[in-house]
Order: C-alpha cells, then sequence, then structure tokens
C-alpha cells in the first residue's frame, strides 16, 4: 500500500526535458530521498508534488486522490494540497510572531482559537520552541528559524512531508543534529517523508529509499545499501560515495589492465556478457582495496597524503591510476614502493555505460 | 620628521571640504534659521507665531499638508497597484509596461501642469470645450484649478517614487516566503493581503514619504494651477511674497518663517523614512532562482493591459502632444487642426527670441558648470568623510546630506540672504547666484553617488601605493580617482539633468537677461504668451528626454 504515487511523470522547460517517465510511490512512514546532481530534475520533482509546477504527463496521487493528471487535465493548486513542506532557505515570515508563523496554516483552516493553540503548542514541542514562542523569526539563528519552517509543517499533521534541500542553508554543526531530530520526529508521528538533497551521507542517514537522478532520468531506486552496495550503473556508483575505476581486458581467459594480470582466479569473477564483449570496468571503493604482500595486482606509489584519520594512496597501475584509502593504523607502502593490491568488494560495469553520457 | 602639525594634502582636503559645505551648505540655511527666529537682535519665537497666524500664511501650511497627503494617497496606490501588475500577474507586455510606467519621472511636472491646464482648464481648455461645445454639456466636466486637478496632476509625475521601491522590493523578494504560504493552504488573494502586502510594506512606506517630502515642497505644478484659484502652499507663497516686494523685509521674514515650519516638516518625514528604512525594513531577499508564481489574471488579463495602456497614453502621451500641437498653433485658443498650424512660433523661440535663446543656454550653461563643480567638491568632501580619520566628520556628513531635506525654495531664499550684498558680496540678479544655488541643492545627490563608489575602493588600495613610494597626493590622481571615476560620472549626471529642469530655485532667482528654461515656460505662461509657453515647453521636452536618452545609452554600454 502506497500513501504517494508518481505514475510515468514528464516535465519539458521548453525542448529540455527535465524529468522523463519517472515512477515513485512512497509508503505511509516511508522517508524517500531523492538526490542527484544539481540540474539533475528532483526539486522540479518535489515542486509538481507540491503543486508549483504542473506536469506534462504522468499522474500524481496521494491516497485515492489525484493530484495531477496530465490524461484528465487535472490540477489541484498547492494549498488545496494538505502537504507540509520545508523550504531551503526557511522561508518563515520575518513579520510574523515564531507562533504566528506556525498558527498561519491552521488560521487559513479556520480551526477553532483552543484548537489552533493546542497544535502550536504540540510543534513547539516537537521542535524545542515553546521557549520562543513569541519571538520575531529574524531573532533567531538559521537553525531555529528551519525549526520553525518545520513546525509550520507539522502543525496541519500531514500525511506527507516534502523537505527541499531543508539542511543545505545550515551550519555543518547544525546540520547533523537537526537530519536526527527529523528524523525523530518523523518516527513519533509517522507521516512519510519525500526528500531533496544532493548531500548523500544525508540521503543515506535519513531515508528508507533513495531515488538517484541524472538529467531527468531515474538510474536507481532502492535501500540506502543497494544504493551504495550494488549502484545500477557506474553514475550511480561514482555518485554515491568515492569510487575508482578500472578498465579491464578479457584475452583468452585471463583478465587484464593493461598488461598486468588482475589477481582473480578465472574469468568466472566477472560478468559473461562482458567477457562476451573482451573490456569491462572494474568499480571498487577506495576504502575496499586491500595492501597485500605478494600477489595481487601490481602498481607503484605515486602520491600519498594524510588526511588526518585516513591516508590517501595514488597507485599507478600500467597506464592507468587506482585510489586507496586506508585508516592512519594500517600499515602502507611509501611513494615510489611498488605494491600489490586486492579488492574486498568491487563491481563490474560495461566499458561503454549509457550513464555515461 | 616630527610629531607635531603638518600642514599636507589632507589638511587641504579637509579645509575645502569644510569651507565647501560651511559657505554653500552652513550659511545660507543658518540665514534662515537666523531671520526667522530673530528680530532686531533677539530672540522674538512670539513674532514668529504672529507671521503663521496670518490668514495667509495659515492657509498656505494647510494647503500644503491637504495637497502632500492628498498626492501621498493617491500616489501610493498608484504605484503599489502598478508595482504588483508588473511583477506578480501575467499581465502582457509587463517590461514595456515597466519601463512607460517610469516614463513621468524625466518629465517636468510644471510642464504637464501646463498641458492639463490646456486641456482642462474650466473655461478655454481643450477637452472641456470639446464637451461643451461639441457635446452640448452644461459646463466643464473637470476644472483642473482645484486641490483635486493638483493633486492629479502631481500624483502622475511622483507615484514612481513609490512604484521603483516596491517593485524592487517584490522582484527581490524570496519567492519560497509566498510559496510556503500556499503550501499551507492560503488562496493567492489572501497570500497578498497576508504576506506579500505586509512583508513590502516598509518600502511602501518609504516611497509615499518620498512622495510626501516632494510634494510638500512642490513649486511647479502649484503654481501653475492653484495661483488662478487662489491656492497657495508653502514654496507658492514664498515666491510670491519675495516676487510681489522685490524682498522687503516683512516678506523675507515672512519667507524665512515658512521656510523654517518648511523644514521642520521635510526633517520629519526624512526621519520617519530611516526609521522605516532601518528598523522595518525584513530579511526578504531571494536565495534561489525559481521564479514567484505569476497570479492569472485570466479574464482580467485584457482589461487591465488597456486600463496601463489607457493610464500611460492619458498621463503620458496625450499632455506631451498637447503641450507640442499647442506650441504650433497659431494663437491659442484655435481649434487644433492643419490650417491653424505653423512653424512659426518654434523658430522664433530658437532663433529670433533673445529671452528664450538665452534660456536655453543659461540652462544648459548652469547643469555643465553645477554639475562639474560640484561633482569635483563632492569627491573632496566625500573622501574626507568615507575615508579620513578626523573629528567632526559626522557634521560635515550632515551638512552635505542637508540640502536633501531642505527644499529648493528654501535654498534660493537663503542664497539671496547670503549673497545679495548684506555680507559684502553681491551676486543677486547675476547667473552666478542660481548657480551658487545649484551647487548647494545638488551637492547632496554628488555625496551619495561619490561616498558609494569611495566604500568600494579598500583602504589597503591606497596603503600599497603609498608603500610603493607614490606620496598623498599621487595616490589621490592615480589610484582613488580612476577607481571612483563611475562614481564620479554618476554625479555629473545626477545634477546635470535635473538641473536642466530646474524651476523652484531658479524662478526665485532669476533677473532680466538669466532666465533658466523653466522660467521662461512659467513666466511666458503667466504672461499670457501660451502658445510660445508650450513652444518653449515642447524644446525643453525634446533637449531633457534626448539627455535623458543619451546618458541611459552611455551607461548601459559603460556596463
Amino acid at each position: 500500500m502506497s500513501y504517494l504515487k508518481l505514475d510515468a511523470i514528464d516535465k519539458r522547460f521548453g525542448n529540455v526535458a527535465a524529468v522523463s517517465g519517472l515512477n515513485l510511490e512512497v509508503a505511509p512512514g516511508e522517508c524517500v530521498a531523492m538526490l542527484g546532481p544539481s540540474g539533475c530534475g528532483k526539486t522540479t520533482t518535489l515542486r509538481m508534488v507540491a503543486g508549483f509546477e504542473d506536469i506534462d504527463g504522468g499522474e500524481i496521487r496521494a491516497g485515492d486522490k489525484v493530484l495531477s493528471s496530465k490524461a484528465k487535465n487535472y490540477y489541484l493548486p498547492p494549498e488545496k494540497r494538505d502537504f507540509g513542506m520545508v523550504f531551503q532557505a526557511f522561508a518563515v515570515w520575518p513579520h510574523l510572531s515564531v507562533f504566528e508563523n506556525i498558527a498561519f496554516p491552521l488560521r487559513i483552516r479556520k480551526l477553532p482559537a483552543d484548537e489552533i493553540r493546542r497544535r502550536v503548542d504540540e510543534a513547539l514541542r516537537h521542535t524545542n520552541l515553546t521557549a520562543l514562542a513569541d519571538s520575531r523569526p529574524d531573532d533567531l539563528s538559521g537553525g531555529g528559524k528551519q525549526r520553525i519552517a518545520l513546525a509550520r509543517a507539522l502543525a496541519i499533521r500531514p500525511k506527507v512531508m516534502l523537505l527541499d534541500e531543508p539542511l543545505s542553508s545550515l551550519d555543518p554543526h547544525f546540520r547533523e543534529e537537526m537530519r536526527f531530530e527529523i528524523k525523530d520526529i518523523q518516527r513519533r508521528l509517522g507521516f512519510s517523508i519525500l526528500y531533496v538533497t544532493h548531500d548523500q551521507s544525508e540521503a543515506m542517514a535519513l531515508s528508507d529509499r533513495i531515488l538517484v537522478m541524472k538529467q531527468g532520468v531515474v538510474q536507481q531506486i532502492g535501500s540506502p545499501r543497494d544504493v551504495y552496495y550494488r549502484p545500477a550503473n557506474r553514475f550511480v556508483f561514482s555518485f554515491i560515495g568515492l569510487s575508482s575505476f578500472l578498465r579491464v581486458r578479457f584475452t583468452g581467459g585471463r583478465m587484464q589492465v593493461d598488461d598486468l594480470a588482475l589477481p582473480f582466479d578465472a574469468v568466472d569473477e566477472a560478468p559473461a556478457e562482458l567477457v562476451g564483449v573482451g573490456e569491462g570496468v572494474l568499480a571498487v571503493r577506495p576504502s575496499d582495496v586491500d595492501f597485500v604482500d605478494e600477489g595481487g595486482l601490481r602498481g607503484t606509489v605515486r602520491r600519498r597524503s594524510s588526511l588526518g584519520e585516513i591516508v590517501d594512496y595514488q597507485i599507478a597501475v600500467g597506464s592507468q591510476t587506482l585510489r586507496v584509502q586506508k585508516t592512519r593504523h594500517e600499515p602502507g607502502p611509501q611513494v615510489g614502493e611498488t605494491c600489490g593490491v586486492r579488492f574486498a568488494m568491487s563491481n563490474w560495469y560495461p566499458l561503454t555505460d549509457a550513464s555515461e553520457g | 620628521m616630527t610629531g607635531s602639525f603638518r600642514f599636507g594634502t589632507p589638511q587641504i582636503l579637509f579645509g575645502l571640504a569644510v569651507a565647501i559645505l560651511v559657505i554653500f551648505v552652513a550659511v545660507p540655511v543658518l540665514l534662515i534659521f537666523f531671520n526667522a527666529l530673530w528680530v532686531n537682535g533677539s530672540l522674538n519665537i512670539a513674532d514668529m507665531v504672529k507671521v503663521l497666524s496670518e490668514r495667509e500664511t495659515y492657509k498656505a501650511l494647510i494647503n500644503s499638508l491637504i495637497l502632500a497627503s492628498g498626492v501621498t494617497v493617491t500616489g501610493t496606490i498608484v504605484g503599489t497597484f502598478f508595482a504588483w501588475l508588473v511583477t506578480r500577474t501575467d499581465l502582457p507586455y509587463k517590461g514595456a509596461m515597466k519601463v512607460l510606467f517610469l516614463v513621468p519621472f524625466m518629465l517636468p511636472s510644471f510642464i504637464g501642469a501646463l498641458a492639463w491646464k490646456m486641456l482642462l482648464s474650466p473655461r478655454s481648455g481643450y477637452i472641456n470645450r470639446f464637451f461643451i461645445e461639441t457635446l452640448g454639456f452644461p459646463g466643464p466636466i473637470f476644472d483642473i484649478y482645484t486641490y483635486q486637478g493638483i493633486i492629479l496632476v502631481e500624483t502622475m509625475y511622483l507615484f514612481p517614487f513609490v512604484f521603483i521601491q516596491v517593485c524592487g522590493a517584490l522582484e527581490r523578494m524570496d519567492p519560497t516566503l509566498e510559496e510556503s504560504a500556499r503550501i499551507s493552504g492560503a488562496d493567492l488573494f489572501t497570500i497578498t493581503r497576508k504576506i506579500t502586502i505586509p512583508l513590502v510594506a516598509p518600502s511602501i512606506l518609504s516611497g509615499a514619504l518620498l512622495i510626501m517630502l516632494y510634494s510638500m515642497a512642490h513649486f511647479g505644478t502649484v503654481a501653475m494651477l492653484g495661483i488662478e484659484a487662489g491656492i497657495y502652499n508653502i514654496p507658492t507663497l514664498i515666491y510670491e511674497r519675495i516676487h510681489q516686494s522685490a524682498g522687503s523685509f516683512a516678506a523675507i521674514r515672512t519667507g524665512t518663517v515658512l521656510s523654517t515650519v518648511l523644514v521642520i516638516a521635510a526633517a520629519l518625514i526624512i526621519w520617519l523614512q530611516n526609521r522605516v528604512l532601518s528598523k522595518g525594513r525584513y530579511q526578504i531577499i531571494a536565495g534561489k532562482s525559481f521564479r514567484p508564481t505569476e497570479i492569472r489574471l485570466r479574464g482580467l488579463r485584457l482589461p487591465l493591459l488597456a486600463f496601463c495602456i489607457a493610464y500611460i497614453g492619458f498621463t503620458i502621451v496625450l499632455p506631451t502632444t498637447t503641450i507640442f500641437l499647442v506650441g504650433g498653433l497659431k494663437t491659442y485658443g484655435l481649434p487644433i487642426a492643419v490650417e491653424n498650424m505653423t512653424f512659426d512660433n518654434y523658430h522664433h523661440i530658437l532663433f529670433e527670441w533673445d529671452l528664450t535663446r538665452d534660456a536655453i543656454w543659461n540652462s544648459i550653461g548652469l547643469g555643465l558648470a553645477a554639475a562639474l563643480i560640484t561633482m569635483f567638491a563632492g569627491v573632496i568632501i566625500s573622501y574626507v568623510i568615507v575615508k579620513m580619520k578626523v573629528p567632526g566628520k559626522g557634521m560635515l556628513e550632515f551638512l552635505g546630506m542637508l540640502p536633501f531635506s531642505v527644499p529648493g525654495s528654501v535654498i534660493a531664499l537663503g542664497v539671496i540672504l547670503a549673497w545679495s550684498g548684506k555680507y559684502g558680496v553681491n551676486i543677486y540678479n547675476t547667473i552666478w547666484i542660481i548657480l551658487v544655488a545649484y551647487i548647494a541643492r545638488y551637492m547632496a545627490f554628488a555625496l551619495k553617488a561619490n561616498s558609494a563608489a569611495l566604500e568600494q575602493v579598500h583602504d589597503s588600495l591606497v596603503e600599497a601605493a603609498r608603500a610603493s613610494g607614490a606620496t598623498m597626493w599621487q595616490a589621490l590622481r592615480d589610484i582613488v580617482i580612476p577607481l571612483v571615476r563611475p562614481g564620479m560620472v554618476a554625479a555629473f549626471f545626477l545634477i546635470f539633468l535635473p538641473a536642466l529642469r530646474e524651476l523652484t530655485v531658479s524662478v526665485l532667482l532669476y533677473g532680466p537677461t538669466t532666465r533658466t528654461i523653466g522660467v521662461a515656460i512659467y513666466t511666458l505662461n503667466e504672461d499670457g504668451e501660451t502658445v510660445y509657453a508650450a513652444a518653449m515647453a515642447g524644446v525643453a521636452l525634446i533637449i531633457i528626454v534626448t539627455a535623458e536618452v543619451v546618458v541611459k545609452r552611455v551607461f548601459k554600454i559603460e556596463k
């Protein structure tokens, strides 16, 4: 059972396809993050759900209610959609007190005064703002303002919350704190979240599922684990976390990086269709590479830099470069030394990958 | 080198700044207050009250208040409405409309008043005559010689003050402030009422106060349209008194007392405006690029476009056309028809008549001279205020900005008091007294433009020049002046353009051969030479608009 349903959504700006054929279902209480580089269509998608943008194809539904439908030529304006929404730049109204900001959506709905007070108090409590109810928003810090925005969105007890990069205007310190607060409030109140971000660690920490987009097209929808460990293509692999790629040739039952043999026993390790093509890309996370004294893929350390807790290596393998990261406690070779590497975990992708366009 | 006082470039600059401000600004203004408050060498408030309680002065005060309030209310409504229309709706041709709504800013309002007089004076106005003679109306449909008439004409020329401020606020406003209200369930009308208008209220208010400031001290329209019906405001009464009595003591005294009231009122308005700007302005500047939702006018789209076009046609095209047509009539009062038209009037004022030819050259010469002198004086004074750490620079700043709140008539009166022989220099009735008054009047413009430019020049740039071996003077010449040149150019045109169309100051100071364009139009009209007044106004419009357009072009290219 899903609460929010996006079915084959298209959106064009002029001749440019901003979003094409997007499908997504968000279950009650689920948090879905939309992740991608800027201009990938994630914010446009959120704004179509909110109703600030019309759709050029497909249908958006909430429960049994149609919100936008191209086929039915139907569009419900944002003020009728009953969503809570938090914006990147807070968007709290400076001419209203904290209390009045939060009460605004309730006053619009003409709730009785005591009910308004009760609900605002509740929202204030959830966001730890009770003491500041009578303050002016401009007297609060960025984090405080974002709390007001969150409380305002909570006040109508929405079934779905739309968050448009709500943490990116905050100091890094507050960002982490707010991230857990949002998650905590969601657990208590049980609403669904559709969340836009370009910060992958934020998406990982907050969401049940992640949708990765690129140029208006969904690349993968899956759990944070799936997206991190089984990226659907090279783009997703490189967008989520650090990545390093090696071009590999398959000749006569052997795998080679340039002229060097790979430390695998058989071609079986690689997908059969890639072996058939004769070439492929081996994708590894730098932290999944281990140094070995003997055997392994041989390379030369070209650069070694300490990033504090982590030591970052650049290893020349044939004409290609491999990036390795180890914690400072693990022993590693010095610059100019030759070394062997093995891969604790790796993925295979075709050399010509449609996602690398 | 000793630590004692040295006489060098900084001291020269400081001395110059003080001297310029004291001579040109402080002395005239202080003389006004002195003459208003001191009678026969002693402080006499009672006499001041007596002057104010005379029927005519009292009436002029009330009129200033009525007219200023009326214009402020109508101008604010008109300005806010049009600003909202061109920024927040799907009105067609919004961009062009926005430019057109700013056109009244460059047209002198007394020329507009002249046009409206020719259209709507009760007996001879062309529109009224059309209704009476052709449509058989029993009387005029609108009498321009009334409070309503004056308020209407002033509104046409002053509403852009609010329009500009509100357009700016609405354009810069973060659209998510409105979107968050929408997602909260508010419809567009509620958002406009509860979110948008309150958020831009400080901008509306500050524009409204600017309208009030200008309207309170406004001379041209009231002089053109009010005197006929006996409606005087403070500036026109000052003019009337000084002019009729040719500078008698009683007239000067009434003038100084009225001026004092005007300065106090203006100071109050400016103080209020500063408060609004510093305390009431919210941080509503947009952080992200999404455009605000446009309100769909639907069925009202074309009617509102028609309304805007009609407004522009009625307030800009109609009066301008009238000026040129009447300027081409053989005699005032003839119907506007081809057989009654001639180019003789234009030929006469441009090539034959010394009075009008002098006026054109006087205005251009005065504008250039005032702009050049004030521009350089402005650089020196701004430099002292912005860059030098000297005691008393707050006082300098206050003096420099003072002319902003001192109306033109007051400056003219102060200049008469200071420069008509009482203190050794008599330049009354010469072109120099007008130049002196212009320098005082436009000093604040030059300071604003130059200070803004100077604040961009970081101290370290000058220090680097000094460390490289440049003297203070060389650093100024080679580093500071080139960097603030855009500010200086801006100051030059901020002075030259308004000086071209100036009336309020020069009308109090002109002599037989020192009329300005504004004075020539005004006096021709007063003498009943309506067609020549119109022809002269037509020529003035061409000069002013050409200058404005050329300046805008040049600035665009530079940017």
